[in-house]
């Protein structure tokens, strides 16, 4: 399977969602495409064939609100049906609302207020090693997130247990809601700060694949110390003008918006025809 | 329709004081769009402070500036500023009695279809399980404005929670009866009364017309003071009517009917029915959806009253 042409028609996937929902966490799920193909299509010991198997891969999406991509993800890998997300997604009583929950198929764990994910990945992983089990665990964080001191503590307690069947990603856009995470409250430098806490630190383009996938594979054969991946990525990935802006956090596309958006990906997605 | 939510109100009486009062600070945690306070920030920067997503850290800083004299406003989704601060709210401001307003924006089920980690059912049981903290519940935009503006002039920590739509009004402007405290008489009535608070208030009046064609005459009293609540009116109205129905967006465990049941029970035993969110996450759906959903407007206080009477 062809990842890049993946991740263009998982993005296709994400704009039709959130412009036929009317809301959705656009910025953030576009930031976060590459990283969620390569674990869900290439890295991750998870389907819906496995998904009570106690040796499958275990995922947190920390950053909750980019549950739009990971549902279409979960849809385009059949957890559950595709078109009941479509038709009710955030509507009146849809059990697909707008942050991931358990009760849907391939999700692990409810998130939505952030700084929880990576202490729940924390306790996976300590149950993973208490009873000898193979499986990795996955978490993904967003850097406006991490100034939520609850991340600082796990950080702590994934070191101190030498969790190395933990990865954790940093989705460094450098962007939040208020404007980029320098302006609002100072996130530079991760790879720094988690350095000091004792993990093992990869920075990458964050929206490269082939990044991801190399860095995937660095963490896993890295032993005694949990590994975490600073994606640096750009928020609203894939789109000329939803690119780097702040703005486009929550923002629904127009009817414009929405041919646009579709016509640039659809242009760039002709060419692994 | 009223378009002007109450946070915009906060907003505007903030920018208004405190470029008379210098020592008014409003704290954000990457919250100032939602919270309305955009203007504030971008017109008062050296009176705004900027925390960051960390509700917890929020609670402290202000708690901080508040011990040196400051009058801090804590603004950020009442979910996160009820729960995840809970222990910063109790120690470093109900306990330490310091001048913080928390005021919790979206609350509620305000954020509908983002579910059950945005919404906040469960503040007043929580704020109000703290000695020395005050929950308020404002109705419309024009009772947030006297309650904001006299909030103002005293120095005790209170927890205010808003929603984030505009509310159609319940009082006119210009003429807003209000008193620290004191719940404020809506409609009176002597057969049944309808005690409401927050967004609610507006259904409770619907419903109190509608029983009025019905012949039935219902009292209706806007609980914004949820703590301390106003024991005078509830024993008041326990003693003068035959049937109390409150009505909030909260579960029904420790909220404003809670204290009201406990109220009546002590004091003056009349039939009290709580009308409230579910002890689980609600459905999705819009605020309007799930009120109606679950008894809690106009057509729902009628019914129970109706059934109950
Ligand atoms: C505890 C908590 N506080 C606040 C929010 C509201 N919120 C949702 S997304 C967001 C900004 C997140 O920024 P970032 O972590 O950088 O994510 P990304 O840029 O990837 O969207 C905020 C403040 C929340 N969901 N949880
Ligand atoms: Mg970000």
């Amino acid at each position: 399977m062809n990842l890049e042409a993946k991740a263009i028609d998982i993005r296709k996937d994400i704009i039709d969602l959130i412009y036929k929902a009317g809301c959705g966490h656009i910025g953030g799920d576009l930031s976060v495409t590459d990283i969620l193909v390569d674990l869900y299509y290439k890295q991750m010991n998870v389907s819906p064939e496995n998904i009570n198997d106690p040796d499958r891969d275990r995922f947190v999406l920390s950053k909750g609100h980019s549950v739009e991509a990971l549902y279409c993800v979960l849809a385009d890998k059949g957890f559950f049906d595709k078109k009941e997300l479509f038709d009710t997604y955030s509507g009146y009583l849809s059990k697909y609302i707008g942050h991931p929950n358990n009760k849907i198929n391939g999700v692990e764990m409810n998130t939505g207020s952030l700084g929880h994910g990576l202490g729940v990945a924390v306790g996976m992983a300590l149950a993973g090693k208490m009873d000898n089990r193979s499986y990795r665990v996955y978490a993904v964080l967003g850097d406006g997130e991490m100034a939520e001191g609850s991340n600082w503590e796990a950080i702590t307690a994934g070191a101190h247990y030498n969790l190395d069947n933990l990865t954790a990603f940093v989705d460094r856009n450098r962007l939040q809601i208020s404007g980029t995470t320098e302006e609002v409250m100072t996130a530079d430098s991760q790879e720094n700060r988690w350095a000091a806490f004792g993990w093992n630190v990869l920075s990458i383009p964050g929206n490269d694949i082939t990044a991801i996938d190399s860095a995937v594979s660095l963490a896993k054969g890295t032993a005694g110390k949990p590994t975490v991946i600073i994606a640096n990525t750009t928020k609203g990935c894939g789109v000329s003008f939803i690119e780097n802006k702040a703005a486009w956090h929550h923002k629904v596309p127009n009817e414009a918006e929405y041919q646009q958006a579709m016509k640039e990906l659809s242009e760039r997605r002709a060419q692994y025809e | 329709m009223n378009k002007i939510a109450n946070k915009q109100v906060i907003n505007d009486v903030l920018l208004e004081e405190s470029a008379k009062d210098k020592d008014i600070v409003v704290l954000c945690s990457d919250s100032r769009g939602s919270a309305g306070m955009k203007p504030y920030a971008e017109q008062r920067p050296e009176q705004f402070i900027e925390i960051g997503i960390a509700e917890q850290n929020l609670v402290s800083v202000a708690a901080g500036l508040a011990s040196c004299g400051k009058k801090a406003y804590a603004v950020s989704p009442a979910s996160f500023l009820s729960t995840r601060s809970m222990e910063q709210a109790k120690v470093d401001v109900a306990y330490s009695n310091t001048n913080v307003k928390l005021i919790g924006i979206s609350g509620g089920v305000s954020y509908g279809a983002l579910g059950m980690t945005h919404h906040s059912a469960t503040d007043i049981a929580t704020m109000g399980s703290m000695p020395n903290m005050r929950v308020y519940l404002p109705s419309d935009r024009l009772q947030t404005e006297c309650l904001i503006r006299t909030l103002l002039k005293d120095d005790k920590p209170a927890y205010i929670r808003i929603g984030r739509n505009a509310v159609e009004d319940v009082y006119q402007e210009g003429n807003v009866p209000f008193e620290l405290d004191r719940a404020t008489l809506v409609k009176d009535g002597s057969d049944v009364t309808i005690i409401a608070c927050g967004e609610l208030v507006g259904d409770a009046r619907k419903a109190a017309q509608e029983l009025e064609e019905k012949g039935i005459s219902a009292r209706v009293l806007d609980m914004y003071c949820v703590k301390p609540i106003d024991r005078d009116a509830v024993i008041k109205a326990a003693k003068e009517t035959k049937l109390i129905v409150t009505v909030e967006e909260h579960t029904m465990y420790g909220g404003m009917g809670s204290i009201v049941a406990q109220i009546v029970a002590g004091n003056a035993p009349v039939k009290v029915v709580n009308l409230t969110l579910p002890d689980e996450p609600v459905i999705t759906g819009k605020s309007r959806e799930v009120f109606s959903y679950y008894g809690l407007d106009a057509k729902g206080i009628v019914k129970t009253v109706m059934e109950q009477l």
